[in-house]
């Protein structure tokens, strides 16, 4: 027979004198978490005080103008067209190149996922030539492929195709064997199983090297057009530094961050959709 | 249908997992398979179920498998390896998807094997919404979907508590009470392998030789009855015995390894 009984064994009440005491909490800290307001606090605090030192002439305008009129430089050129235009040339080599490297890394990274004959080739070329800084290819690339806007987004393609391969053929890798395995004991044809398990278990892999590719495109457009093109966020950012226009050249660059941020975001927003399921 | 492994060997490399292996599970038998660590219990399923080429001998199907099975031989595994990002229902949908079952028929068998798992409720639920013992359920509905004649079950219930494995055995007992359904159930766990098989086969250390196999002299309806309790305790007790100083040796061979 079990011995049952309903009555705890009594606690001492608070205050009274029963030679316990409590036991210490140590399980503090390693739990960092961003606050929901403190960043934009922060990123306030030192516009506020960039502005602060600029208003009362701490800072020579010249080295670095304060954020208003920087953001008066955004203002004319936003009314003056020339910002469009600029970002229109820069929007049209970031995502042609983008997209053909995206494709070409997503179909060789799945080869050489899938594929024993492409994994012995595809790594040993990924590997030589995913080191080469690929903006020191564009002479190269000027001489096969002309002065045109096709160097440029050859460059920015060659950029991301190489990390979209990794990140594509190492989220293959991940994609857990059972699942495969699973899919197998079923008699799901190979298809199938790269559609329905691997594409799917891949994803998250794929998704965060968009993030990459998305930095490493922009990099890139920005350091072509430097070198040769008369349009571009990246030409007019070093045309303004060359005649000495410092709020048009931190314009430039905040444009540039903001472009940044909007694909991040636009990225979220494709692994909130996409990846709701983690 | 039997199934038949027939003088099957393994070795990994340098390694002899198995060594000549041979018994029968014949249609609607329970077998489970129960050895030391490391004796190549799971090594052998796999290649029961077709998905490891054995170093020499072979699986053998023998007879018709029963009309309207769409896949014969059904894993239920371990991790009960569901994806993720599919919804319980389309967890279990998932092998019927390319078997050309008409969509309506599909969906029929899934809301049955649903409701024979008690997961209608849930089909609309992810995985790591649910416990444990619900995502091997969902595992189990997957297998039941397909209609297997035998089901090769991987250690089942040894990632769960002990009440929900308790809650699962009387599960597998109550679905494989009618003998539509044969079972071949690698186990570690004595008293679920005496519960619920009709023959254990009993594996040596590694290489995993057929030491013994010992037939469970109660039907699993009997086995119910308090007075049998009694005579499956003497029996796991005898198993123990059979496995005891093997199962020492093993676990000493994993730490040194």
């Amino acid at each position: 027979m079990l011995e049952r009984s309903k009555i705890a064994d009594a606690a001492p009440s608070a205050g009274s004198d029963t030679g316990t005491r409590p036991v210490r909490f140590r399980g503090a800290g390693f739990t960092p978490k961003a606050g929901r307001y403190s960043p934009w606090i922060a990123l306030a605090l030192v516009i506020g005080l960039w502005q602060l030192a600029g208003s009362a002439a701490l800072v020579n305008p010249l080295f670095l103008p304060a954020p208003s009129a920087i953001a008066r430089a955004i203002y004319q050129l936003a009314l003056s067209g020339a910002l469009w235009h600029h970002l229109s040339y820069s929007i049209m080599r970031i995502g042609t190149g983008w997209i053909l490297g995206t494709v070409a890394g997503v179909i060789v990274g799945f080869a050489i996922g899938l594929s024993s004959l492409a994994r012995g080739v595809g790594i040993t070329f990924i590997s030589a030539l995913f080191p080469i800084p690929k903006i020191a290819l564009l002479p190269l690339l000027i001489l096969w492929l002309g002065i045109g806007e096709e160097p440029k987004i050859a460059t920015i393609a060659l950029g991301v195709f190489f990390s979209t391969a990794i990140s594509v053929y190492s989220g293959v890798d991940a994609v857990p064997r059972n699942l495969i395995r699973m899919a197998q004991s079923f008699n799901v044809p190979f298809h199938a199983i790269v559609r329905r398990v691997i594409w799917p278990g891949a994803l998250p892999s794929i998704l965060a090297g968009f993030r990459i590719t998305a930095s490493v495109a922009l990099l890139l457009v920005v350091s072509a057009e430097m070198i040769g093109a008369e349009f571009g966020i990246g030409a007019f950012v070093l045309q303004a530094g060359n005649l000495m226009q410092t709020d048009q050249l931190l314009a430039g660059v905040v444009i540039l961050s903001l472009f940044g941020l909007a694909v991040g975001k636009l990225i979220n927003w494709l692994e909130t959709r996409l990846l709701h399921w983690r | 249908m039997d199934l038949i492994a027939d003088h099957i060997s393994h070795r990994f490399g340098a390694l002899d997992v198995l060594d000549d292996v041979s018994f029968t599970v014949g249609a609607g038998e329970v077998v489970a398979i129960v050895g030391p660590s490391g004796c190549g219990k799971s090594t052998l399923l796999s290649i029961l179920g077709g998905l490891l080429r054995p170093s020499a001998g072979a699986a053998q199907l023998r007879g018709a498998p029963p009309p309207g099975s769409l896949n014969p031989l059904t894993f239920v595994f371990q991790d009960f390896a569901l994806l993720p990002w599919c919804t319980v229902e389309e967890n279990v949908e998932f092998p019927l998807l390319h078997t050309g079952l008409p969509i309506g028929e599909r969906r029929a068998v899934v809301h049955d094997a649903l409701r024979r798992t008690g997961l209608s409720d849930f089909s609309g639920t992810f995985p790591k919404q649910l416990s444990g013992g619900m995502r091997q359920r969902v595992g189990i509905a997957r297998a039941l979907a397909v209609r297997p004649a035998i089901l090769l079950m991987d250690e089942p219930l040894s990632a769960l508590d002990s009440q929900t494995r308790e809650l699962l055995m009387e599960d597998f007992i109550r679905l494989l009470a009618d003998g539509a359904m044969g079972a071949v159930y690698v186990t570690h766990n004595l008293e679920e392998a005496v519960r619920l098989a009709d023959r254990i086969v009993v594996l040596s250390r590694r290489p995993g030789r057929v030491r013994e196999v010992v037939t469970i002299p109660l039907t699993r309806g009997e086995r119910g009855d308090i007075h049998a309790r009694e005579k499956l305790l003497a029996l796991q007790g005898e198993l123990w015995s059979l496995i005891r100083e093997e199962a020492i040796d093993a676990e000493r061979e994993v730490q040194h390894a």
